[in-house]
């Protein structure tokens, strides 16, 4: 598998780590309440078809990036700069 | 019996070799199995399960039969005779048998045959329980085994590569060729790669014509033509043994076991890493055989085989050879017999219905009248007709389709994105089907791929059409063999249906059917033929078992290329390593990183003597450790105190320049992620110190919350670990030993916790005071290529002064005695109020896991506390991993209050130290506990106590 990483090119899988569902860029308020931390830090789906998800380039740039990524068919649709998606 | 002429071998060149232990003769270009026939050696094994005397069935890596242990520098159990090329010197020897091939004692097992058919070690061997490890597990593997293992390690070099191509084409028969000659020409970056040792395919082992010359001479010229053109590389002894994601093929390529005496740098295998935008498997067909009685005797052989042995290597598989099958295969068969001038028995289309003779082949049977018939013959060739290589196309989960007209699986279209199907194994069997399948394909992936491609002039070749009734298996007496391998028979297959194992995954795992080293290529397919006849459906209905890579079997030792040793764990050393190995310090593992553990001194015995002098050492002179393992990290930009505020769950932005700070970090659930100090050097630079075991993760979540959490803020962060050497210098001597180091140096201008640039003989370096050991303490930091030189230099000034160097035990021992933590304290599972920094985590502002450590359960007098540990008792022993208890309460999972994190021997104190987690701990100082090591079965009595032992005021760090 390799990934399109928005700054170097496509890579080699072994180049990054996973961290999981892009849902984690969108961090509540201190204030959101229990249930939006909840489901922030804890709560993730499983989706079987295309799913938007963290990875980092640590034995590249450096840079976290937001892949799109289909499950079912593993086909890797796109992905972008995460500080990008972030602003 | 090697004919007088002809074939593909080299008769200039003999070659000695041997098979258990006698002396034969082969050419160069034969395998190990044409040698072995040419010397007419038939009998080369014993089959798994009941110990069957067993030939040579297939001429390619299909091979169920054939399985030796090859003399290398380490033996190589399990090699197929098929693939395994001559050479000079071979040493082969036969597998599971016992004593001798020829007189087998386990052959018995034969005799025993209608109590051991499928399900017979589900049904027996069940009771009781204890002997289903100790008795039946070990009896039954010694009684059926494939080679052993030499058991001992396997040191040869083996390699992993890569490499990109516009196409792969899969495969070096005339679909391949063709394929590879249109793309070659239209400029493509072509890989060809092809499990032979010559490209060509079956047409190495056929007699046929091409543009109505021998097909051999078009081969030679497309290799040529191929050989020549700089954008196609050809790979042969090369298998594609998998088809992954995104267009990636794993490729096994056999570098050094084809030769006497392989170059000394050169790899035994190298398992390749193929990326290609675009594959064409072009893997050709597998002939089948056919389940009749006692099919398994040797000198039964595929046709397509005999047709291999006579014509590429000119060997006659028998003296009188009888065919049996129907149509082009078995006429073909014959006319190459004839053309050999081989005895041919007769042609049998109907039916064999047993063979005779003992440890190969003497007589088939045929049907005669209501009786039969014996027709004498030492070799039958056995056209059962073609499966479709359609293995790759499964890899990723696609199914093959039946083809009734073929009697078999064809690829399904888009099996695996990129790749295309070509020539027999697309199921187009004929060679000039073949040429112009692989033309197409080529053509229209160029035209997908932007290039342009001339239409190719096809040679013209055979084009004789394909028709089967397929004979899946003949009735009578005896057993009929389907998995040669695995001993599975007809009967096996049936009763797994009669015993309600009616689908196919099912009666794959009862009777072990394709599950041996061929995976079934051999068999599958007719299998599946008599499970649809048992159960009343179709073959279609029935389904198939699912084909996983790899294609042909990988050692272990390939697909770890690199990963052995240091490959699998590289070392971080030190600048001062070779200095502190040179001084006789065992270096301890800390991640990748290697410590010194101790410097012993003249006279030590043990481990505790060199750390008890260390550790008093530092308390009462000067000690100089190595600490350039922490994590550095420098953070610089306008924003950089507002990131810092964010990541830490106390204040940076209000540091002081020149000034240090103890910072804690959490994860976003409210739990301790990391600790350490973090330095403001300039105005809009800090310098943060992380662990080393957390330096990496820290890293990573730094680059998170910058791009993903605070993407506007204008910071940037790198990592400067490697950069910097940086040694502590600890004791009441500290100053001084610095005051002789530093240039215009003077202790009195720098209080506790203050930082600043600093000139080491000239050599521009960092000075931070700061104190892991409760001592007066400094961090001195230069450039890493003069690490080594200052290291030498420090612990020259230290001993002059009564000091030295001190190791990873001391360290350990005097951060015990100050109450500091480790990550055996912040171990993931702790929240700052666990390790009494409640406090630190600020109210005036957000952080990362500020919201999540606010949820009830994670703090308060539930929770486990960090506590110091004395003993209290007649042991005066502590252990880390024990478990803690109320004094009078049973030592039991249900009773524990807490555990013990970190112990070690205090000097300064006189007696063991202690840190753990104990329920409400800070509330119960003073208070006896129990503490029990069942590993070590160690029990002592310890008094619960403030985590700091040693100069709780901090008087002689400020000092």
């Amino acid at each position: 598998m390799r990934l399109p990483c928005p700054i170097c090119g496509e890579r080699d899988v072994r180049e990054f780590t996973y961290k999981g569902h892009a849902v984690a860029l969108d961090r509540p308020a201190p204030n959101a309440g229990d249930a939006a931390w909840e489901d922030y830090v804890h709560l993730r789906e499983n989706p079987a078809g295309e799913t938007r998800e963290l990875w980092y380039h640590g034995g590249g740039c450096g840079a976290w990036i937001v892949v799109r990524r289909n499950t079912v068919t593993h086909e890797v649709l796109g992905a972008e700069l995460a500080s990008e998606v972030a602003e | 019996m090697r004919l007088s002429q002809g074939g593909l071998i080299d008769r200039a060149k003999p070659l000695r070799f041997s098979f258990d232990g006698k002396g034969y003769q082969g050419f160069a270009g034969d395998t190990l199995a044409s040698a072995l026939l040419a010397n007419d050696v038939r009998l080369v094994g014993r089959s798994f399960k009941y110990h069957r005397p067993r030939g040579i069935l297939t001429a390619d890596s299909n091979e169920p039969n054939a399985l030796m242990t090859i003399r290398r520098a380490v033996d190589e159990p399990n090699v197929r005779a098929t693939t395994q090329e001559l050479y000079e010197g071979l040493e082969a020897r036969s597998q599971n048998a016992w004593p001798a091939l020829g007189f087998d004692l386990l052959g018995m097992n034969d005799l025993l045959a209608p109590f051991l058919g499928a399900g017979f070690y589900y049904k027996t061997f069940m009771w009781p329980k204890s002997f289903w490890e100790r008795v039946y597990e070990p009896f039954i593997r010694r009684a059926a085994g494939l080679g052993a293992l030499s058991k001992a390690p396997d040191r040869g070099r083996y390699d992993k590569a890569f490499a990109h191509c516009d196409l792969l084409v899969i495969g070096g028969g005339p679909a391949g060729l063709m394929a590879a000659l249109v793309a070659g020409r239209a400029g493509a970056d072509v890989i060809l790669a092809d499990e032979d040792t010559r490209l060509g395919g079956r047409l190495l082992a056929e007699r046929e014509e091409i543009d109505g010359g021998p097909a051999l001479d078009w081969v030679e010229e497309a290799t040529a033509e191929l050989r020549a053109l700089p954008n196609v590389r050809l790979m042969t002894r090369t298998t594609v043994t998998g088809a992954y994601d995104g267009g990636t093929y794993g490729a096994l390529e056999r570098v050094s076991q084809h030769l006497a005496s392989p170059a000394g740098h050169a790899p035994i295998e190298t398992f390749w890493r193929i990326v290609a935008r675009r594959a064409i498997l072009a893997a050709g067909a597998h002939e089948r055989p056919i389940a009749f009685p006692n099919n398994d005797r040797p000198g039964v052989m595929l046709a397509s085989a005999v047709r291999a042995y006579v014509n590429r290597w000119g060997v006659a598989p028998g003296k009188r050879v009888a065919v049996f099958g129907q149509g082009a295969d078995a006429e073909r068969t014959a006319r190459d017999l004839r053309a050999a001038g081989v005895e041919l028995a007769e042609v049998i289309t109907d039916r064999v219905t047993g063979t005779n003779g003992r440890l190969g082949l003497e007589e088939i049977l045929v049907p005669d009248g209501d009786g039969a018939r014996g027709i004498n013959c030492d070799c039958l060739a056995v056209a059962g007709g073609w499966n479709p290589a359609v293995h790759l196309t499964c890899h990723m989960g696609a199914r093959p389709v039946w083809r009734d007209d073929l009697a078999a699986f064809v690829p399904a279209e888009g099996a695996v994105p990129g790749l295309t199907p070509a020539g027999a194994c697309a199921g187009a069997f004929s060679t000039a089907a073949c040429l112009s399948g692989g033309a197409r394909v080529a053509g229209a992936i160029l035209e997908d791929l932007g290039l342009s491609a001339p239409k190719p002039d096809l040679p013209e070749a055979e084009d004789g059409g394909y028709t089967i009734t397929p004979i899946w298996h003949v009735e009578g007496k005896g057993r009929a063999w389907l998995d040669f391998q695995n001993d599975v028979t007809v009967k096996d297959v049936k009763q797994s249906a009669t015993e309600g194992f009616r689908s196919v995954e099912h009666m794959k795992r009862y009777t072990t059917q394709g599950m041996a080293t061929d995976q079934g290529k051999n068999s599958n397919v007719a299998a599946l033929a008599v499970l649809a006849d048992a159960t009343g459906r179709t073959i279609p209905e029935t389904g198939t078992t699912t084909f996983r890579p790899p294609y042909t079997p990988i050692n272990i030792a390939a697909l770890g290329a690199g990963a052995l040793d240091k490959g699998f764990a590289p070392e971080r050393h030190l600048t001062s390593h070779a200095a502190s190995v040179a001084r006789g310090a065992p270096m301890i593992e800390a991640g990748l990183w290697y410590r010194p553990s101790y410097f012993p001194a003249p006279g030590e015995q043990t481990w505790r003597e060199a750390c008890d002098r260390e550790v008093t050492m530092v308390r009462q002179a000067v000690g100089v450790a190595d600490v350039s393992t922490l994590g550095k990290i420098d953070i610089q930009g306008p924003d950089a105190g507002k990131f810092l505020d964010f990541v830490y769950t106390n204040t940076f932005s209000t540091l002081k320049e020149g000034r240090v700070r103890y910072g804690l970090m959490l994860r976003e659930d409210g739990h301790v992620m990391d600790d350490g100090t973090t330095a403001r050097l300039g105005a809009q630079q800090y310098l943060m110190t992380t662990t080393t075991a957390a330096a990496g993760q820290v890293m990573a979540h730094l680059d998170w919350v910058r791009q993903a959490l605070m993407p506007g803020a204008d910071v940037q962060i790198a990592s400067v670990t490697e950069h910097w050497a940086q040694f502590a210098v600890a004791g009441p001597k500290a100053g001084a030993v610095l005051a002789s180091v530093l240039d215009d140096w003077a202790p009195g201008d720098w209080p506790f916790m203050s930082c600043g640039a600093v000139s080491v003989s000239g050599v521009a370096g960092r000075l931070f005071r700061i104190s892991f050991s409760g001592e007066q303490g400094y961090e001195i930091a230069v450039p890493a290529r003069f690490g080594e030189s200052l290291f030498r230099l420090l612990v020259a000034q230290a001993e002059a002064l009564g000091g030295g160097p001190y190791g990873m035990e001391a360290l350990n021992v005097l951060r015990i005695e100050k109450g500091f933590i480790t990550h055996a304290e912040i171990h993931g599972r702790v929240t700052a109020f666990d390790i009494g920094m409640g406090r630190m985590v600020s109210a005036k502002k957000d952080c990362v896991g500020k919201t999540m450590s606010e949820r009830p359960g994670l703090s308060g007098p539930e929770r486990e506390q960090m506590v110091g540990l004395k003993p209290a008792g007649s042991v005066k022993q502590l252990t880390g991993g024990a478990h803690l208890f109320e004094a009078g309460a049973r030592a039991t999972a249900a009773n524990s209050q807490g555990y013990v994190t970190s112990v070690g021997f205090s000097p300064t104190l006189g007696c063991f130290l202690g840190q753990g987690f104990l329920r409400n701990g800070r509330a119960r100082h003073g208070e006896t506990v129990r503490m029990v090591d069942h590993v070590r079965g160690v029990e002592a009595m310890c008094e619960v106590c403030d985590p700091v032992f040693y100069d709780p005021e901090g008087g002689r760090m400020r000092g």
